[in-house]
């Protein structure tokens, strides 16, 4: 296997394909960990998640294990999950609440909840040493960057960079549609997410989330067979709400040609421009009025009537507006991917929305989803398919253009491959030795 | 029957851990009442299907798509097939309630799942809600608690 280097791992990508070693090797994987995930912005969680003062809960950001903490001044921080004493992990448990102070468990050093450090025992014996003039005599070390867009919190772990606003742009219109659709215009995490591992690169499962020319085949198995039985029960209406979760999944090529994929700079992009999966859902009693009453009947209906299906986040998320859905697709290994799946309650809307959110996580997202079962084999199969050296490039050329332009905002065809594109050339963008130039300050 | 013992309480809880590991599937369908849901809670001790996340909570409607799939043609995660096996303990009669025809099971378990180089082992408990109808038990509700239900799987094909 050759040796890369940040340059020379920018070269596997060429628009229409790419080398398979973007999936397979160790040391690409080391690369854009080390780059991809420290230049981006990365979602950390949802600040919910710790209300209160002390509350914590550790992540990973890339492969960096991390701890969102609110502070006293009731803002989220994100630090590095580690003693700067020996390295021990501060915190193993996903969340709890630590009070005023971290204190490592190892020799006791404390840490203000920002990670500025408290005290050490014996403190003399440090007296003329030098630790107080290094890094690790400050403190736990905070990641570079953290930004709360109405409560989901994320990080860029490198000091400068590309801003939150620049990186994200116009996309965040897709978070906003999802925290719009809240009368009360904020989420709440609702319980923990359902983890689900993979045994395959993480950007498989992030291309998957604009593949339109998947579902009808590889979800045949769940969907196809759920239409079949539904059609021998002799088509009973109303259906319930696993079938208008579920038979949706078999529409036609016809149908995701037309609902549209849009990209936008920086790796994002989402399906269905022009209506989605989502759309059909049954009215939920009570759930417009409130919306009404919140916003106005004109700028509710705006809100309703956007129905995007998957919004991808360069570099690692999915977000499912109309069901108030996260996946956060958390990598372990060139080999290995973490998914946690995450449904939020859309605060002063009817419970009965959260219960089918809830009804759309076990179905689709579950270890013991259908749908699931269906794509991680898919995902597997590629991953040891790729050990073949009979091809080295992946294809990735459907509806593609010479010199497509991905720093301008684009809708296309909902079958095309460009939003996979669009994520390579964010891969190549921000897999650099040296971040951008220092940002304004805020 | 018209009343069942403890011990035809007990042997049919070892009689549907057989079908299952046969994949005696419609046999299996056959247990249920219509109106009953098979829950797996994803929290420790979950109160209710609704307000969290579960990893089941499949009606009937569910549990025979989930069958189905499972010999349909273009099952790929099931060419091979899975395999399953359970070990059980005694199930534990927690409730026995002829007049209100309501008998209620606790069992603790082992559940293997293999597939090609892979097998998996989840220790868990399975209560079951039981109800005779026409001489029969049924399966009014049965709900499988994880002893790990925290930890990330792999897929989970086939049912505890």
């Amino acid at each position: 296997m050759p040796s890369y280097t940040a340059e020379t791992a920018r070269a596997l990508v060429r628009g229409h394909q790419v080398h398979r070693d973007v999936y397979v090797s160790d040391e690409v994987y080391r690369l854009e960990m080390r780059h991809v995930f420290r230049n981006a912005w990365v979602f950390v969680g949802h600040d919910s998640q710790t209300p209160n003062k002390g509350d914590y809960f550790t992540t990973q950001v890339g492969d960096q294990p991390v701890i969102q903490v609110r502070h006293s001044d009731n803002e989220i921080y994100v630090l590095y999950n580690r003693c700067p004493h020996k390295g021990t992990k501060i915190a193993i448990d996903r969340q709890g609440n630590t009070g005023k102070f971290f204190r490592c468990p190892y020799h006791a050093w404390s840490f203000k909840t920002n990670g500025c450090l408290l005290a050490i025992p014996l403190k003399k014996g440090y007296e003329g040493t030098g630790l107080s003039e290094t890094e690790n005599g400050q403190g736990m070390k905070a990641v570079g960057a953290v930004h709360n867009h109405r409560g989901f919190v994320f990080a860029r772990l490198a000091e400068t960079g590309i801003s939150f606003e620049e990186f994200f742009g116009d996309s965040l219109s897709s978070l906003d549609n999802m925290i719009d659709r809240a009368p009360a215009g904020r989420m709440e995490v609702a319980g923990p997410p359902l983890r689900y591992m993979h045994q395959c690169n993480w950007k498989m499962l992030v291309e998957n989330q604009t593949d339109t020319c998947h579902p009808m085949v590889a979800h045949e198995s769940s969907a196809g067979t759920a239409v079949k039985l539904w059609v021998e029960m002799g088509n009973p209406e109303p259906r319930p709400p696993a079938m208008q979760i579920i038979a949706p999944f078999m529409s036609s090529y016809d149908f995701f040609e037309n609902i549209g994929i849009r990209t936008w700079p920086n790796g994002h992009g989402h399906t269905g421009v022009k209506g989605s999966i989502h759309a059909d859902y049954e009215a939920i009693p009570g759930y417009f009025d409130a919306m009404k009453d919140a916003y106005g009947e004109a700028r509710a209906k705006a809100i309703l009537d956007e129905n995007r299906h998957n919004t991808v986040y360069f570099p690692n998320i999915m977000v499912k507006a109309p069901l108030g859905q996260l996946r956060n697709f958390i990598p372990l290994g060139a080999n290995k991917t973490l998914v946690e799946s995450y449904v939020y309650r859309p605060v002063g809307a009817p419970d009965e929305l959260t219960t089918r959110s809830h009804l759309y996580n076990r179905m689709i997202n579950a270890p013991t989803s259908i749908v699931g079962h269906d794509d991680l084999e898919m995902y597997e199969r590629a991953q040891e398919g790729l050990m073949s050296d009979g091809l080295e490039w992946v294809d990735l050329h459907r509806l593609y253009e010479e010199g497509e332009d991905f720093s301008v905002e684009a809708v296309d065809n909902g079958t095309t491959e460009r939003q996979m594109r669009n994520q390579f050339d964010a891969w190549a963008k921000f897999m650099q030795d040296t971040p951008g130039p220092a940002e304004a300050a805020e | 029957m018209s009343t069942p013992t403890r011990d035809d309480l007990i042997d049919f809880i070892y009689a549907e851990a057989r079908m299952l590991d046969d994949g005696r599937f419609e046999d299996w369908l056959a247990l249920w009442m219509p109106e009953g849901h098979y829950w797996m809670p994803l929290e420790w001790q979950q109160k209710d299907p609704h307000s969290a996340s579960s990893y089941l909570y499949e009606d009937n409607f569910m549990l025979r798509l989930r069958v189905e799939r499972l010999s349909a043609e273009r099952t790929f995660s099931q060419k091979p097939k899975s395999r399953c096996n359970h070990v059980i303990q005694r199930p534990f009669v927690d409730e026995y309630d002829p007049d209100a025809n309501r008998y209620i099971t606790h069992t603790s378990m082992h559940y293997v799942e293999t597939r090609l180089d892979e097998q998996q082992l989840l220790a868990l408990t399975a209560r079951h809600e039981l109800t005779l109808v026409d001489g029969a038990l049924r399966i009014a509700n049965k709900r499988v608690d994880l002893l790990n239900c925290d930890a990330a799987f792999g897929n989970i094909q086939l049912l505890p």
